[in-house]
């Protein structure tokens, strides 16, 4: 009986030339194209056909504050990355130490958000339901949110018990920290369309 | 290994290179934002800008720079083909569905975005 349990972990695969988990992760990163393509696509329609549109500003959106967020993604982005380069320098403490500050950005950027743009404008009562522009606005940053707390908890875990991987085979922990950075550059690739989109314009 | 080291260590210069293009395009997408730009040349402007950093990101920070696989890339151009049918498919189709006649039945909702289907027979 084989001890690897999954074939090409680490090794790449004769075919793909990658190793199996990357492939994963890109096939998956291109449904989410499909999936945050779709409600991009509806905010086109909905935008083109409409005789007026709100601006970001008229709706009560801080340019400010999404710059802020902005920011907070990128450099949570620069640390993901750079988690992945320390354990390629096998410095698990370095990695950890910025697996943990990707944590506690990704988690500032959703406090910022909810607490001073959700919260205020659903106590005024501009919900998804006020009119197309809220619609899609809580329903895309809503989305992309969702995705942050789910990188949130892929995080945590492989600071925690996922880490344990490293002392049994530290180039597959290394590879999969790997496949998260590319989910959570993914996550701030988004947000660097949304941020334009209802903010700016 | 020692040269695994000296590569990353290229990788990790690159990288903050790379993050202060970013923080520098966030100021530039901000401050065009603040600027009254006749449109469309404001959304031309704004998403240009967009697409640079998400290239950014994903050529440097994801790695394509170096995979030079023909599956990523496969995967990619599909992602790319997928993309550019859902926004311009729904654009394409639209012109083939006639006004609707009489208010939108959203109407009562749209306190601030109106339709051309509102106008419709009217």
């Amino acid at each position: 009986m084989s001890t690897e349990m999954l074939p090409y972990t680490v090794k790449p695969h004769p075919v793909t030339g990658i190793y199996s988990g990357k492939l994963g992760m890109w096939l998956f990163l291109a449904s989410e194209v499909m999936l945050f393509g779709a409600f991009f696509s509806t905010y086109i329609f909905l935008r083109v056909g409409a005789t007026s549109w709100p601006t970001g500003h008229e709706m009560g959106l801080s340019w400010k504050i999404g710059a802020f967020n902005t920011l907070v993604l990128i450099i949570s982005s620069v640390t993901m990355v750079l988690a992945w380069a320390s354990l390629k320098m096998k410095n698990l403490g370095k990695a950890k130490m910025y697996l943990t500050v990707t944590l506690a950005l990704a988690v500032l950027f959703l406090v910022v958000k909810i607490a001073f743009e959700y919260v205020p404008k659903l106590s005024a009562g501009h919900g998804p339901s006020y009119n197309n522009f809220y619609a899609l606005y809580f329903t895309m940053t809503g989305l992309h949110g969702l995705h942050i707390l789910g990188g949130i908890v892929v995080i945590g875990y492989f600071i925690g018990p996922g880490a344990a991987l490293w002392h049994k085979d530290p180039d597959y922990y290394t590879n999969r920290i790997e496949c998260t950075g590319l989910y959570w550059h993914f996550v701030d690739l988004v947000w660097i369309f949304l941020f334009p989109i209802y903010y700016l314009m | 290994m020692a040269e695994d080291h000296a590569n990353i260590s290229k990788h990790v210069r690159l990288y903050m290179a790379v993050f202060a293009v970013l923080a520098v395009f966030t100021v530039v997408t901000v401050a065009v934002g603040q600027v009254h730009i006749a449109k469309p040349w404001n959304f031309v402007i704004g998403l240009a800008i967009a697409t640079i950093k998400a290239l950014l990101v994903a050529w440097v920070f994801m790695h394509l720079k170096w995979d030079r696989q023909g599956t990523v890339w496969m995967t990619l151009g599909l992602c790319a083909v997928f993309f550019v049918a859902l926004i311009t498919l729904p654009v394409l189709i639209s012109r083939d569905v006639p006004p609707q006649a009489g208010p939108h039945p959203w109407a009562g909702m749209q306190s601030h975005v109106t339709s051309h289907a509102d106008h419709a027979g009217h």
